[in-house]
């Protein structure tokens, strides 16, 4: 066995609120592939940012090279070979590749002068022994996706990496340019580099990584070798031993209207061929992990995002929805996962906020607006939602996550809305308020609207939805009714690469 | 939330931070009349009033139109010469092609609209940043006007234009009719602010531009309204400027539009967008002519004007951040 890099133990760590790490613990070797996988939420990234200095930890220990380790900053991490490859790559694309891997260390000429020449040697240099053939001279901009990641590595290798972090490095990827990564993730192994692979991907963690380090809301759970157990059993540690059993006993018939069917949605790399029905009195789940195209599916039925093709009908007629607008006058209504920035307007009172949907029906002749009828309206849903506020004259930025959730529902009911869209409804709301806001949306499906609802939390999903649609990569990977979702099933889909 | 908690944040926010800047700008502009009616016995003579509010009925005008726009977020840097090319119109309509006073008087505000529809346009539709555009419809404007004109002032010295110096210049109590119709301007500006469905778009979108799409708005309509109202003021202050001066200069109006918003923000409006008040704006416009005024009065040269009025503007744009911080 080779030397143990990295040892993380006992770590916790909490944000207001949030235990986010509870007594974790993590290790790596020298030239080994050690994925660390999870649920949405379960802790990876935070222990991760905790190792390279992004977080300082609570209360627990880690050792780097046999040595107590506590990086005060990233950069702290960085100088001591400890590099993280975000998903989001951090490139300046108007810079060329050699400016992108010296940036801030760039060589220097007198002092002053940047010393190109060097700086496109060492460049090369580095490229060279990743195989990579690029030209130190070309602009980031020009390169694809699978190129830019390479540059990132050969960044992260001109630091001397010795522990090399991976955030879903293939999300993006075509199969080839997989095959080239792994062959680089394979010669960083000979060279004895240690890299942790955080992937949802089981196929590619069966191929490549030795280790496999599962964790779960914030705890860990095991370590295994990755030739012992199966995709499956994997899953299974990631979503636990309890069973989360639907409460559901309504079953919405097959039979029941259509309300909005969408056929053969497509959106640049976000979104292929969606296709789906959504029926009347119908709590439809749609599961998946972060990234997999669930919010896209949503704008794109509400004509937030423009879409390349497809069609969507609403009660079996065909529309077009270029905007909101277009979409609202529908009777669609989308509430998004981010209420304080797409939800609601949090500078402005609750009254406003109910109203703005509907202000066309509140305007009289020349377009004064009948404030009295606002008042009562924005009285009204108050009381229907049990809207816990002073008055409809408070900002809603002062009111809980709970309360502006409710406040955004009301926006859309009095728009009369029936289609609603509701993008993770209880995220960074408080457990009592969520139970609230299902016993809403149970009561509203019950009503007759037909709400889709995207969430990460997969008791959510089980216990709210008729039926679940899995999504992974942008595309529907299955739909199961609620007898036939488990958390299992629901991962094992949102895991089926496609590609 | 723990509801105590909740009710002493609803008491902090009971005067509404906007209100507030507001009273602010009005003690000022008190204090300012206080010290000048004190250091000069003129200050407060009646024809000195009627002189600071002659002028600011153009710059106030001006404000008011751009009050609506800087409230979207957006900003308008074309009223200055988008008024001069309006006066020019007017001048077109009744001097060059012999149309009654009423008609060119509309004409002249329609041409200050049409830009505002124009800027409007650019701005929602081709997503041209409020800046740019308008800066390019400032230039446009102000070439235009010199082209039509012939780069000559047009004077209303036909017979049958007899009438239209009256607008800005008639008087009744000794009160020249252009400080009615400024105040008229903004009663009609306050009702459409603060009444009517377009000024209840026009805070929404300043205040959370995105969140009002997503409710459903249609926020490029909404928008160019906005613009062609900012526009309308514009030409009517075209119309006043003209009649003034019973001659539509070219060479005039460009550094206006500075003073304008100047006036908007000293009225308490956010230049960030989402607040705002007409009442605010009409005193930043009398706090503006009050100070010109009494500083000459005082003997104080034009230039050293200017840096007072400049540190005014400073200073309101500071305590309006100060207090924004407080309650933030």
């Amino acid at each position: 066995m080779s030397e143990i890099l990295v040892r993380m133990e006992e770590i916790s760590k909490s944000f207001p609120g949030v235990k986010a790490l509870d007594r974790c613990r993590f290790e790596l070797r020298a030239g080994e592939v050690h994925a660390l996988v999870g649920e949405n939420g379960a802790g990876k990234s935070t222990m991760m940012k905790v190792l390279t200095g992004v977080y300082t930890k609570d209360s627990g220990t880690i050792q780097y090279k046999g040595r107590e380790f506590a990086p005060a900053n990233t950069k702290a991490a960085q100088d001591a070979g400890i590099i993280m490859i975000h998903q989001e790559l951090n490139l300046a694309q108007d810079l060329t590749v050699a400016q992108n891997i010296f940036i801030g260390r760039e060589p220097r000429l007198a002092g002053l002068f940047i010393d190109e020449k060097r700086q496109e040697r060492m460049a090369q240099e580095l490229l060279d022994r990743l195989h990579l053939n690029v030209s130190p001279r070309t602009p980031v901009s020009e390169l694809t996706v699978a190129k830019q990641q390479m540059v990132e590595i050969a960044k992260a290798l001109s630091f001397n990496a010795q522990v090399l972090i991976m955030d879903e490095p293939t999300a993006a990827l075509s199969d080839s340019e997989i095959e080239d990564l792994f062959a680089i993730v394979e010669q960083l192994r000979r060279e004895g580099v240690g890299i942790v692979y955080i992937s949802h991907r089981m196929d590619e963690l069966k191929r490549i990584t030795d280790r496999i380090t599962v964790m779960r809301d914030g705890a860990y759970i095991d370590t295994v070798n990755t030739a012992d157990v199966t995709a499956d059993q994997i899953i299974s540690m990631m979503v636990g031993r309890e069973f989360y059993h639907s409460v559901r006993t309504d079953i919405v018939s097959d039979s029941g209207e259509v309300v909005l069917e969408v056929k053969g949605l497509n959106r640049g790399k976000t979104l292929k061929n969606i296709h789906f029905q959504l029926r009347k009195g119908e709590i439809l789940g749609f599961a998946g992990l972060v990234g997999a195209g669930r919010t896209e599916v949503a704008r794109a039925v509400f004509g937030a995002d423009p879409i390349d093709s497809g069609e969507i009908y609403i009660r079996g007629k065909q529309v077009t929805l270029r905007s909101p607008y277009d979409a609202v006058r529908h009777g669609i209504g989308y509430l998004s996962e981010d209420r304080k920035r797409f939800g609601c307007i949090v500078d402005m009172d609750v009254k406003t906020n109910v109203a703005i949907a509907s202000y066309r029906s509140f305007a009289g002749p020349l377009g004064m607006m009948k404030d009295g009828a606002i008042a009562r309206s924005a009285e009204q849903m108050v009381e229907k939602l049990r809207v816990k506020t002073p008055g409809i004259g408070q900002k809603v930025k002062f009111l809980s996550g709970g309360n502006q959730q409710k406040v955004v529902i009301a926006k859309w009911l009095a728009r009369n809305c029936d289609i609603l869209i509701f993008d993770e409804p209880t995220r960074g709301i408080d457990v009592g308020a969520k139970s609230e806001i299902y016993k809403l949306l149970d009561e509203l499906a019950a009503q007759g609207k037909s709400i889709i609802m995207i969430s990460s939390e997969l008791p959510e999903i089980l216990r709210m939805s008729h039926r679940v649609i899995v999504m992974c990569e942008g595309r529907i990977t299955g739909e199961l009714r609620h007898d036939e979702a488990s958390q299992e099933s629901i991962m094992r889909l949102a895991t089926k690469h496609m590609a | 939330m723990n509801p105590s908690v909740a009710t002493n944040k609803a008491s902090r926010s009971r005067i509404p931070s906007g209100a507030l800047q507001q009273l602010l700008a009005f003690a000022s502009l008190i204090v300012l009349i206080i010290v000048f009616s004190v250091s000069s016995s003129n200050f407060l003579q009646f024809s000195n009033i009627v002189g600071i509010l002659m002028s600011t009925a153009v710059i106030g005008v001006l404000a008011l139109g751009s009050t609506f726009v800087i409230i979207t977020g957006g900003i308008d840097l074309s009223v200055g010469t988008v008024m001069t090319l309006s006066a020019v119109m007017t001048g077109v309509f009744i001097t060059f092609w012999g149309m009654p006073v009423p008609i060119g008087v509309i004409g002249g505000i329609l041409t200050g609209a049409l830009c505002g529809f124009l800027s409007g346009v650019f701005v929602s539709k081709l997503k041209i940043p409020p800046f740019i555009a308008t800066l390019a419809m400032m230039m446009v404007a102000k070439g235009l006007a010199l082209v039509i004109s012939g780069a000559k002032p047009i004077y209303f010295t036909d017979k049958h234009a007899e009438g239209f110096s009256k607008i800005s210049l008639g008087s009744v109590f000794g009160v020249p009719f252009a400080v009615f119709i400024f105040f008229g301007a903004a009663i009609i500006g306050s009702i459409l602010l603060s009444r009517t469905i377009i000024g209840r778009y026009n805070f929404a979108l300043g205040s959370n531009e995105e969140a009002t799409r997503l409710s459903g708005v249609n926020v490029n309509f909404w928008k160019i309204v906005i613009y062609t109202i900012t526009g309308t003021f514009t030409g009517l202050a075209g119309v006043l400027i003209a009649s003034r001066l019973n001659s539509a200069n070219p060479a005039l109006g460009q550094g206006y539009e500075l003073e304008a918003i100047a006036a908007v923000v000293i009225g308490g409006t956010s230049l960030s967008g989402g607040k705002g008040t007409i009442t605010g704006t009409v005193i930043g416009a009398l706090i503006m002519s009050v100070l010109t005024n009494g500083l000459r009065i005082l003997s104080v040269p034009q230039e050293w004007q200017t840096v007072v009025v400049g540190l005014v503007i400073l200073l309101a744009v500071y305590t309006d951040i100060l207090r924004r911080r407080k309650s933030a």
